[in-house]
């Protein structure tokens, strides 16, 4: 009921987020890749606090407290999990060689791995590949559409947003019925995420002029050259 | 015989001279292995040491680098707005900043093992993509690509791309807003207060 409580309290601030944030004016300054960036600014901003009064110490403890060889475990584990979705994302992406190795790598490791905890596949030369819904859309011939910070998941663009709505769906962790497993796996793999990224953080601070820039062309570049499986054509110097 | 130790000679004078200009994936390769071998031996890097690491960045990355081509990619086309004394002023204050994130790299850097992908080129190129990934336990590896150009003192570096995003022209919608905004002057002003800041931030111990 507590819990209940807190989470519909989050949705008000939420929800006046958002509002005073539109309110507030869609201030632009005029980059066409993100209309509605007083609203982003807003939202990176709220993001921002919740990693550094929450996530982002969890994450430090998490990093300090677990030895490397568990905490490649977890990362493992919740890989071979997304494995099987970048497996069907390949094919539906047109590239079934590349399907058949990323259900081999899943076949591999949940068996020879120990339920992935071990990625044998790839020493056994089985690369990981990077596939989720939004980059098969684009695959698709989806535009981008306009930058947009999602409040918890951060940077994407509208056509990466609708993807993010069928990743979740098709998340097996969120499928699982019992809460209490489903909630702290979810919660874990968020932490080991978010420990993975901990040294990228000191690299942007040292980086960004603007580090909400910073990370909105990161996160434009970076998705242009996914969707291109690392081969995007070079944009004109100038 | 005369003929015969001619060509001997010619030979060699070839092979010093192709020495003098490394191939750009074989210097790719040694500078890497050599900056990577000194950060894994040296525990004042490791933990952090600025000064040490920006040693090491100035002393041996750094000469490959084209830092002028990287200003201008940086700016865009809003660069042509700028003066050759401000464009001066503009490359010194970008190369600190890119000085500073690659330091910052450095001491990031714990043991991953580096792969140097075959580069496929002909004699006559004068411009190519060095490619080489970093494995990092647990994930896919990051690719970590090296454009470099041909110039009269060898290949230089021009643009570095993390997982696809350049670290050069991810400034440029920013720099070219704010070149819009408070002109070049703004830009060059903007410049000098981060590199302030990260300056006061992480004194050189």
């Amino acid at each position: 009921m507590k819990a209940q409580k807190t989470v519909s309290r989050f949705k008000a601030t939420l929800l006046a987020l958002t509002l005073s944030a539109l309110l507030s004016g869609c201030a632009t300054s005029g980059n066409p890749k993100d209309p509605i960036e007083g609203f982003n600014r807003a939202m990176f901003a709220f993001n921002e606090g919740l990693d550094t009064v929450l996530i982002k110490p969890v994450a430090q403890g998490y990093d300090a407290v677990l030895p490397t060889p568990v905490r490649t475990g977890v990362t493992n584990f919740f890989g071979n999990i997304a494995d099987l979705f970048i497996g069907i994302n390949n094919l539906l992406q047109g590239k079934p060689d590349q399907a058949l190795s990323d259900l081999g790598r899943v076949a591999i490791n949940s068996t020879i791995g120990i339920l992935g905890l071990f990625d044998v596949a790839s020493e056994a030369g089985l690369e990981k590949h990077e596939e989720d819904f939004g980059q098969t859309f684009g695959r698709w011939g989806v535009g981008d559409g306009a930058y947009v910070v999602i409040p918890l998941f951060g940077p994407r663009t509208v056509r990466d947003t609708v993807g993010l709505v069928l990743d979740v769906k098709a998340d097996p962790v969120g499928g699982i019925d019992h809460v209490a497993t489903r909630n702290s796996l979810a919660a874990l793999r968020l932490i080991d995420t978010r420990a993975d990224l901990l040294p990228a953080d000191k690299v942007i601070e040292e980086a960004a002029i603007d580090k909400y820039a910073y990370v909105r062309d990161g996160y434009l570049q970076r998705r242009r050259n996914l969707i291109h499986d690392g081969n995007p054509p070079r944009e004109a110097d100038y | 015989m005369k003929l015969l130790l001619g060509l001997l000679a010619a030979c060699l004078f070839s092979a010093a001279a192709m020495a003098s200009e490394q191939a750009p994936d074989v210097l790719v390769k040694n500078v890497t292995t050599e900056v990577l071998d000194t950060v894994r031996q040296d525990k004042d890097i490791q933990n952090g040491n600025s000064k040490k690491t920006l040693d090491l960045v100035e002393t041996k990355i750094l000469p490959h680098f084209n830092f002028q081509r990287m200003t201008q990619l940086a700016m865009g086309r809003e660069g042509r707005k700028a003066t050759p004394e401000q464009l001066k002023v503009l490359t010194d204050e970008f190369r600190t900043l890119l000085v500073r994130t690659y330091s910052k790299a450095l001491t990031e850097y714990r043991d991953q093992e580096i792969s140097f992908k075959p580069l496929k080129w002909a004699a006559t190129d004068t411009d190519v993509k060095v490619r080489t990934e970093v494995k990092q336990s647990g994930g896919k590896p990051i690719t970590l690509d090296y454009y470099l150009e041909k110039s009269a003192a060898g290949w230089k570096v021009y643009d570095v791309e993390v997982a696809g995003a350049s670290l050069v022209t991810n400034y440029r919608s920013s720099f070219s807003q704010e070149i819009q905004k408070n002109g070049v002057e703004g830009l060059i002003r903007s410049l000098q207060a981060k590199n302030k800041t990260g300056a006061a931030a992480s004194p050189a111990k």
